[in-house]
């Protein structure tokens, strides 16, 4: 037995039979992530239930030179977990166990297949939540949100994954079991817990997280405000953020996502909205409602037609859906969609709404647009039919024209749902070769065989070389009688 | 090397680090011109200094040839309210990125720190606990590594995902993975109204405090042998919020509301000289870390509501509290760093020479060993490091100032990876990176 018949041999003797998949129809199951038309079937899938056994699975990895690549839920949308067709999927959501919640430290331990709203059930009853709440929550697990980075509505005030992770233990691309961080913040040494999360899974595989617990606010506020234009709903989101307030959230929907949303789950926004802003304040009572009726102040001397305060959790529930349910509810008005992930400073937004609206007009194609307004984070979607010859990729040109719109202004090709297989091709346009290099000597330090989610983040893998001026002493292939120097 | 010597000049009295002096010194006015000292320097051995209140922050560098002084990269690049960021060169003092009009860079440090400095030492301050640190903060950064290469990580907007994000790897590194040149920070809004409640309370009382519905800015305890622990709580935000909450807290502590902080505030609990050891843990353990440190002679300062403290010890490096008789002698673990390179010419009658031959100091050497093993033993049981941020000049070399760390080894690996020879700040880093 060789390749991948004995690596799968040597894994079923290791995890157990019944948690090594190779039937083909069985491994279709995991083909894409929530990116799906990126479709590659793995070579196997290791299904493990302890740290141990993901160790154990990359060490047999690293030892046959086995690219792998980690899954978490699987709702990722830049195929960061699209797996590697000669490689090992590993998924991690069958560790599942909430190892314990301290809320006396404000610390949770979770496993990373643990699902993120589970984190804030399971912490409520104590007065505590986890805070970032990408929209996937009700599926998403903690491993993949550690491995993205993951941001939510909420992150304006509250932060992304990386704000609320202080340890993790992770299984190194040489499957090793290392600590990085813990409980108490400031670890000594290099933060590599910082470099870690939003890695993408190419520096390894999370398999213990532990999260702080944020105390859940005494009062919590939601309006929507209806505009006649995104631009009047872009200026009072500058208002807002230039009286000082910080909201938790500040959320902008444009006509046609608006439209979506109404046919997909009824959420009753005024009629004849060319934009509405969802704009939710939380803390303590005072602060909230004072800053509430500036907030209300501001939407209404920059054009809002109709404002509504939600009134109850129902009310709020049902703000929230329309915007929850947008990029789904696409699919109501269109055959087909691209969800678009850039960042632009917050500041640029009426001008770059009015580009896209430009750049789409002149490849005839709708661009539907739902974003989180206070931090410039566009989720643009981009409409299209593939049954109509020529529009999936007119459709293409749009979306990646966007991408280089944020660029232009300063901003990101990503702010949420990551690079992975989908913008590795954009890191260039972002970023110059030193700067990329520079990321390789991270990745080349975790992983130098270069197994651990390969092709994915970087456009073109470098192979790890040693450094210039860095030989010294015999190389270990010459010592090994491997390869001599003439 | 033309280039060098147009860069540099000779190194002053004054041109010490920990002990250590310098041969050279040179203060690049650009990112471009720091690019091609650092692509002169090869070879030689760098140590970075910002506004120097942190020089003396950790272990002295194995070998000194060039300081590169940060004082000429200075200024505010872009100041983008409406996008609340800011874009500042590394050498900008702190003092300037406290009162950007209307807004400010949340992160506690001294005037005279600079924002570079900040960031490579990590430093944060009381109101960590709304803000974060500097590894919240920082959104971007420009670093020239030690081959020379000018490289970016991050951006200029507040959320994104593209790429590793290098910027945390660089904060907190000391200087040895490379010359940070510019940084850009996400700002806050300056709160409308603030105000402290200070109260005479035990450690423990804290836990009342983030209980409650207070959203604290800083909670902060101070605590030292034979006198009444103290805590104070800051409140920022509405003025009618502020005085709501103010009143509420002062209430629930025992306390009284007040307009300004205690002379305490956001002071490091040693004088210069002193043995400074930061220690950090999980919240339920607070009481229990102040309770050791006090008990080992220590005044205690820091954030209740966080876990991070700051335990101070007098100069001369003798622990009051401790007892001479009790002392074990092997307990100092072997320093990292060879002091013979030391210039016994420095500012203390004993840097530099090894303890032994020091009687006075050879009783300082085994206490303030001892206080930090026993900070040590604490702050793990606590879940979390004690590490020794500063110490007199005659028990520094026999104190393993950082202690235990977690992944090492690949820490060690990235080192290797940005700094092949290991020239920037040799020796000052975590397990003698």
């Amino acid at each position: 037995m060789t390749g991948i018949d004995g690596l799968a041999a040597r894994l079923r003797a290791g995890i157990g039979t019944q948690r090594v998949l190779t039937d083909r129809q069985e491994l279709r199951t995991y083909e894409c992530d929530g990116l799906a038309h990126y479709k590659v079937i793995p070579a196997l899938v290791a299904l493990p239930v302890t740290a141990a056994q993901v160790a154990a699975v990359v060490r047999a990895c690293a030892a046959t030179g086995t690219p792998f690549v980690a899954r978490g839920s699987g709702t990722g949308l830049s195929g960061g977990a699209l797996p590697h067709a000669d490689g090992v999927l590993i998924v991690t959501s069958r560790l599942r166990e909430i190892v314990e919640v301290r809320p006396e430290d404000e610390r949770a331990v979770v496993q990373p297949g643990v699902i993120n709203l589970d984190v804030t059930k399971a912490a409520t009853p104590h007065g505590y939540y986890y805070a970032p709440d990408p929209s996937s929550q009700q599926i998403c697990s903690i491993g993949g949100n550690v491995a993205e980075n993951s941001g939510g509505a909420h992150c304006l005030k509250y932060g992304f994954t990386t704000n609320h992770v202080t340890g993790l233990e992770v299984v190194t691309p040489d499957g090793e079991r290392v600590r990085l961080g813990g409980t108490a913040p400031d670890t000594p040494g290099y933060d590599l817990l910082g470099v870690f999360v939003g890695s993408e899974g190419t520096l390894g595989v999370a398999t213990e997280v532990t999260v702080r617990l944020t105390r859940l606010p005494e009062t919590v506020r939601t309006l929507l405000a209806a505009f006649g234009s995104t631009d009047q709903a872009g200026a009072a989101t500058s208002a807002i953020i230039a009286a000082g307030v910080v909201p938790a959230a500040i959320e902008m929907m444009d006509a046609l996502a608006i439209e979506a949303a109404e046919a997909a789950v009824h959420c009753g926004y005024p009629a004849g909205a060319g934009a509405v802003l969802i704009v939710e304040l939380d803390g303590p009572a005072a602060e909230v409602d004072a800053q509430f009726d500036e907030v209300s102040a501001l939407c209404t001397a920059h054009g809002a037609f109709e404002t509504r305060v939600a009134a109850d959790d129902a009310e709020r529930a049902l703000i929230w859906r329309g915007r929850k349910s947008a990029f789904a509810a696409v699919g109501r008005i269109s055959p087909d969609y691209i969800v678009q992930d850039g960042v632009i400073p917050r500041t640029a937004l009426p001008e770059v709404l009015r580009r896209i609206g430009e750049v789409a007009d002149g490849h005839g194609v709708r661009v539907a647009n739902v974003f989180h307004a206070g931090d410039g984070n566009l989720h643009p979607l981009v409409l299209f039919d593939a049954e109509v010859p020529g529009q999936a990729e007119r459709a293409e040109t749009v979306s990646a024209a966007i991408l280089d719109l944020c660029i232009e202004h300063g901003g990101s090709i990503t702010g949420e749902h990551g690079v992975g297989i989908d913008k590795a091709k954009y890191m260039p346009r972002m970023f110059t070769d030193a700067d990329l290099d520079t990321m390789q000597l991270l990745r080349c330090a975790f992983d130098p065989d270069g197994l651990a989610n390969p092709g994915k983040v970087f456009p073109t893998p470098r192979l790890c070389g040693e450094q210039p001026g860095r030989r010294q002493g015999t190389h270990p292939l010459q010592s090994s009688g491997v390869a001599e120097i003439f | 090397m033309a280039a060098l010597d147009e860069l540099t000049t000779p190194a002053g009295d004054d041109d010490v680090v920990g002990g250590v002096p310098a041969r050279l010194v040179a203060a690049p006015r650009d990112t471009a011109e720091a690019a091609a000292l650092v692509t002169a320097a090869r070879g030689l051995s760098v140590v970075i200094r910002g506004g120097g209140t942190k020089l003396d922050w950790g272990p002295p560098p194995r070998d000194l040839d060039l300081i590169i002084d940060t004082r000429r990269l200075t200024g505010v690049v872009e100041h983008a309210a409406g996008d609340l960021i800011t874009v500042v060169r590394a050498g900008t003092p702190m003092a300037e990125l406290h009162r950007l009009p209307g807004q400010q860079l949340a992160l506690d440090a001294p005037p005279a720190a600079t924002a570079g400095g900040t960031v490579a030492a990590n430093a944060s301050g009381p109101r960590r606990l709304r803000y974060g640190t500097a590894r919240d903060l920082l959104i971007g950064i420009t670093v020239v590594r030690p081959d020379g290469t000018v490289t970016k990580a991050g951006g200029k907007v507040v959320k994104n995902v593209a790429g590793y994000d290098l910027g945390k790897l660089y904060t907190g590194a000391f200087g040895t993975l490379g010359l940070i040149t510019a940084c850009v920070f996400r700002l806050h809004p300056v709160p409308a109204a603030s105000a402290f409640v200070r109260a005479a309370a035990p450690p423990g009382h804290a836990a009342r405090v983030l209980a409650g519905q207070f959203a604290a800015s800083a909670l902060e305890v101070n605590a030292e042998p034979g006198a009444e622990p103290e805590l104070a709580v800051l409140l920022e935000g509405t003025p009618a919020g502020v005085r709501e909450r103010a009143a509420a807290v002062a209430a629930v502590l025992d306390g009284e509301v007040s307009a300004e902080p205690p002379e305490w505030w956001d002071v490091l609990p040693w004088a210069p000289d002193g043995l400074g050891v930061k220690l950090t843990g999980a919240l339920s353990q607070v009481p229990a870390l102040v309770a050791t440190a006090v008990g080992a002679g220590a005044t205690v300062r820091g954030s209740a509501g966080t876990g991070v403290l700051y335990a101070g010890f007098p100069a001369a490096g003798t622990p009051p509290g401790s007892s001479p008789s009790s002392a074990s002698p092997s307990s100092a673990p072997p320093s990292s760093a060879s002091p013979s390179s030391a210039s016994p010419s420095g500012a203390s009658p004993s840097s530099g020479v090894a303890s032994s031959r020091a009687p006075l100091s050879a009783s300082g050497v085994v206490e303030a060993g001892r206080a930090v093993e026993l900070l040590r033993a604490a702050a793990i049981r606590a879940g979390g490091h004690a590490v020794v941020l500063t110490a007199p000049a005659g028990v520094r070399d026999t104190l393993d100032m950082w202690g235990p760390v977690p992944g090492l080894e690949l820490m060690r690996r990235v080192k290797d990876r940005f700094d092949p020879e290991h020239r920037f700040a040799p020796g000052r880093f975590v397990g003698g990176i």
